[in-house]
């Protein structure tokens, strides 16, 4: 089904989307007047003084989410193969994805269990 | 022949822009005059007859306000953010149908930018892309409560990603193929999706709500206790990108929900129909329309409806919740699919 002209007509998408967002930018840049002061360039930061920079540690959780969030997408974009042509395949794919999901299932409850997702 | 079928795609690429651009901007009016009525106020009036200019009013606004660039941020990402999250936005409704193809002469005009075979995983792409935008524009501002707004924003979203993956895999049983085409042509005569996977379809609109920020899941622009979120030190247009390519993505959420799962531009009844091929044409683009605008008017509803959630209420909710309906969902459907 899918032939060049889709993949041409998404490099024509993709042209339309930068030239509109490049345009955009650049006109505000000039349109807008520019007085510019030393407090406006300040970080906003509730009228304090900011403290040091914002290159700040961060909770350990949102870590852990990404590095659980990949694992788990590639697990998911395996299915989207199986899912498509589960049809085809029959029982025998049925018990295969079963098998596959199990040790998804497993890993899921590993996790849930040492408590990698609580976020109090 | 080439030529003509690249003129015929730059015509309706120019032309889905031009509508995804007003149908955002006319959000942001519909989005203030929906909160009017559900709070029984008046809403925006001023601007034109019943303040339908108020959209050009803001966009022209956006455009004439300073341009500031804190001195502590990274100035090329600061610059780069917004644009990748405009684009993206943008990208992601070139897999859409829609509407029947309209004949000129004895050529078919198709409304549809890229007949992909991958469609689904095509907008999968665009969102997670977008979610770049999110962490770059939050981070290389350089103030603390961009960085909150960041950090919560993308682990919600690719939080969702998962459950929002694994409820479209449940379709996919269904429907045996990834082109939103052909899984719009099998919901003919008001075969719709929605009647089959109810649990996937309440699924993924929870999780379109998230993916998009909207309320209840607005945690990463919390303005109560963030200021702004991750776009807490952009201004001028900067801010406007930001800004409309969330309408943006709303209006594609909204088109890719009545694709998928309530029968894209077909309706029962009008399929019947023994029309003419322009003006079935015609008619298919009004019935995706109006879908369209249901579900965004249903986004607006649950904005100005449901209170924000709190950011570990979201995690729990994503993880806890939905991943495991959504695994059962499609074992369940693999089970009927198989042995039915």
């Amino acid at each position: 089904m899918t032939e060049s002209i889709d993949y041409i007509a998404l490099l024509i998408q993709f042209s339309v989307a930068m030239a509109f967002v490049v345009v955009t930018l650049v006109a505000t840049h000039f349109l807008g007047p520019n007085r510019k002061t030393e407090d406006k360039l300040e970080i906003f930061e509730s009228g304090i003084e900011s403290i040091g920079n914002a290159r700040l540690p961060f909770s350990i959780k949102y870590f852990l989410a990404a590095i659980l969030f990949v694992m788990f997408d590639v697990e998911v974009i395996f299915m989207y193969p199986w899912a498509v042509n589960l049809k085809e395949l029959g029982t025998v794919g049925f018990v295969g994805m079963f098998i596959f999901l199990a040790i998804f299932l497993l890993g899921f409850l590993y996790e849930l269990k040492k408590g990698a997702l609580k976020w109090e | 022949m080439d030529y003509i079928v690249i003129l015929d795609k730059t015509i309706l690429i120019v032309a889905i822009f031009i509508v995804s651009l007003a149908v955002a901007a006319y959000a942001t009016f519909g989005e203030r005059k929906v909160a009017a009525w559900l709070q029984d106020r008046v809403g925006p009036n001023r601007a034109g007859p019943f303040g339908l200019l108020q959209p050009v009013a803001d966009g022209v606004k956006m455009f004439m306000k300073e341009e500031i660039i804190p001195n502590a941020a990274n100035k090329k990402l600061f610059i780069i953010a917004p644009a990748i999250f405009m684009v993206t936005a943008l990208m992601s409704s070139a897999i859409i149908p829609w509407g029947k193809p309209f004949e000129i002469g004895d050529r078919q005009f198709h409304l549809l930018v890229a007949d992909l075979n991958i469609g689904m995983l095509f907008v999968f792409a665009m969102v997670a892309l977008g979610s770049y935008g999110i962490m770059i524009g939050g981070w290389a501002s350089n103030s603390k409560f961009s960085l909150m707004g960041a950090l919560r924003s993308s682990s919600q979203m690719i939080s969702y990603e998962l459950p929002l993956g694994m409820s479209i895999v449940a379709l996919i049983l269904f429907a045996g193929t990834l082109n939103l085409t052909e899984i719009v042509e099998m919901q003919k005569y008001g075969n719709w999706n929605v009647f089959y996977q109810p649990l996937g379809f309440i699924i993924f609109l929870v999780c379109v709500f998230a993916e998009c920020g909207r309320a209840p899941f607005d945690m990463p622009e919390s303005e109560s206790e963030l200021v702004g979120g991750f776009h807490t030190e952009y201004s001028s247009m900067k801010l406007g990108l930001f800004l409309f390519a969330e309408y943006i993505h709303m209006f594609i959420s909204s088109a890719i929900l009545a694709t998928l799962f309530f029968g894209g531009y077909h309706f029962p009844g009008i399929d019947s129909l023994d029309l003419a091929p322009n003006i079935a044409a015609l008619v298919s683009i009004v019935v995706l329309f109006s879908k369209i605008f249901f579900f965004i008017f249903l986004f607006m509803w649950v904005r100005w409806t449901l209170p924000r959630f709190r950011f570990d209420q979201v995690m729990n909710l994503g993880w806890n919740v939905l991943i495991p309906l959504s695994l059962l969902n499609i074992l369940a459907t693999a089970a009927y699919v198989t042995f039915f």
